[in-house]
């Protein structure tokens, strides 16, 4: 379960301008259940990447309180949230790739952290890499990738430790429209497997090529994401103005 | 750094091997002169050298009395004087070397001797020991001191490269600390590699200061002394045992720096 209970956010980057540093989300409340399916969705600059770095246990509300797959953030000792985060999988807008690793070492990454067997790692990855399209490329450095391909390694990277919770932030932004395909089958695969999973997204047109994708809204109310920015205002009530960050359910 | 330290540590060791030499040879020495020696003694019927050598010769702390012959004093003197005691017509009293035992400073022998011949000077090392087991402490605070600050500077640049790694590698680790790395898998990497690169440095440091060991022994061989047959002067053993110590206390500064630097670096991640 992700739950959201008035938090909070703004950018401190030294304690000297901690005070005078802009809020970028006011109040945000929201939960996802065990499993759930979720779509972020708002203009560029609405905060979507600001909700995923919280729920990633990259920043730390300045207000508010946060529990991911039961475990409140800010409560936990550094070893549990490392523990939390290979729970987490993670699709980064940018990517985020080693450069200086393969596309089979960056996707083994996680489960070398997790220590797992030499030969398991070989299976998975090979099989996982082979299923994105890339089994060619296993040895390319990400410098050596297009940016679809590397984008394909970053998704492959968030997924192959089975996570409980995957996070995906514009993951099909350089995808052609049949990766685009793929890779949301591969994300709704997880889902019915009961990984809970959000996708934060400006594309309208992903959210509605979805087959049986439907506004929270219609259906549960309490689904939608309430949040402020200081800047774009994102406070939102059923029904939802346009360009507020939005929170749908995928069936 | 460890060539630096090497030397601080010959230096203490030689400090403190030497000032026990002479302490032992300095410390026990016992130096009498009798004034007018062939004058009669207070008490009895001989001379006053022969009843401060009877005295010396029945006082079970002191050994190896010997009284300086005529040629041994005028060697004793001549730098001083320019010629012989007899030539000048000087009145040379005589002179008595041994070694004293006692447990504590020969005050009783002192008042002895000045009973049986009024005017007996007796001398003893100890002071001289005194002030050269000031001037060895006072050189072996140096060294500590030398010490202290080799390790200061050697955890100084160690923490800095650290840094300047952390800098450069700063977003390979903050994308490894987002998939779940511990910090103490992190600062192990860095810590590993640091502690290969300070004890493989310090054991050339080491290597490179053994000639110039050697070199400052040779100085030093007249006050130690050679070793029968050997070309080289010996290097005293605990030093043997402290060199091969240096590349492990590098590693150890080099590992225990570079864990305190790469944690105290993630704790500014969340």
């Amino acid at each position: 379960m992700v739950r959201f209970e008035d938090v909070w956010l703004k950018y401190r980057r030294s304690r000297a301008t901690a005070g005078a540093a802009p809020d970028v989300l006011r109040g945000l409340s929201f939960e996802v259940p065990d499993g759930g399916f979720r779509w972020l969705t708002g203009p560029s600059g609405a905060g979507k990447t600001s909700v995923l770095k919280l729920m990633y246990l990259a920043e730390q509300p300045s207000r508010g309180r946060i529990e991911i797959l039961d475990t409140f953030a800010g409560r936990a000792s550094r070893r549990e949230t490392a523990l939390l985060r290979r729970r987490i999988g993670v699709v980064y807008q940018d990517f985020r790739l080693l450069a200086h690793l393969s596309a089979y070492d960056n996707v083994a990454l996680p489960m070398r952290l997790a220590r797992r067997a030499e030969p398991q790692i070989r299976n998975d990855v090979t099989e996982l890499l082979r299923w994105v399209g890339l089994s060619g490329k296993l040895d390319h450095r990400p410098d050596e990738l297009s940016g679809g391909e590397q984008q394909r390694v970053a998704i492959a990277r968030a997924v192959i430790g089975q996570p409980r919770l995957l996070l995906a932030d514009e993951p099909t932004g350089n995808l052609d429209d049949a990766q685009a395909e793929r890779l949301m089958m591969l994300i709704t695969a997880l889902n019915r497997l009961g990984t809970t999973v959000i996708v934060a997204t400006h594309n309208a047109g992903l959210v509605s090529a979805l087959p049986g994708a439907v506004p929270a809204h219609r259906r549960r109310p309490a689904g939608w994401l309430k949040a402020e920015a200081a800047s774009t205002s994102l406070g939102c009530a059923p029904p939802a103005p346009t360009g507020c960050c939005r929170c749908w359910s995928a069936p | 750094m460890s060539f630096l330290a090497a030397l601080a540590i010959a230096g203490t060791l030689a400090a403190a091997i030497l000032a026990a030499h002479w302490r032992g040879e300095t410390g026990a020495a016992l130096t009498i002169q009798v004034p007018a020696p062939n004058d009669p003694a207070a008490q009895g019927g001989g001379t006053r050298q022969t009843a401060v050598l009877a005295l010396l010769a029945g006082n079970p702390a002191v050994s190896a009395a010997h009284l300086l012959s005529p040629a041994e004093l005028d060697a004793l003197l001549q730098p001083w004087l320019g010629a012989t005691t007899a030539s000048l017509a000087l009145p040379v009293p005589a002179v008595i070397t041994g070694d004293w035992s006692g447990a504590g400073p020969p005050e009783a022998l002192r008042d002895a001797l000045d009973a049986a011949a009024p005017g007996t000077l007796l001398e003893t090392g100890a002071r001289w020991a005194a002030r050269i087991a000031a001037l060895t402490t006072s050189i072996q605070t140096c060294a500590v001191a030398v010490l202290l600050i080799v390790a200061f500077v050697a955890s100084a640049v160690v923490a800095v490269a650290t840094r300047a790694g952390l800098a450069q590698r700063r977003e390979a680790i903050e994308i490894i600390h987002g998939l779940g790395a511990f910090d103490g898998d992190i600062a192990g990497r860095f810590a590993g590699r640091a502690t290969a690169l300070a004890a493989a440095g310090a054991a050339v440091g080491t290597l490179l200061a053994l000639p110039v060991l050697f070199w400052l022994a040779l100085l030093a061989a007249p006050f130690a002394g050679f070793a029968p047959g050997a070309t080289l002067p010996a290097l005293p053993a605990p030093l043997w045992v402290a060199l091969p110590a240096l590349p492990a206390a590098a590693a150890l500064i080099g590992w225990g720096t570079t864990q305190l630097t790469v944690r105290g670096w993630l704790r500014r991640l969340n």
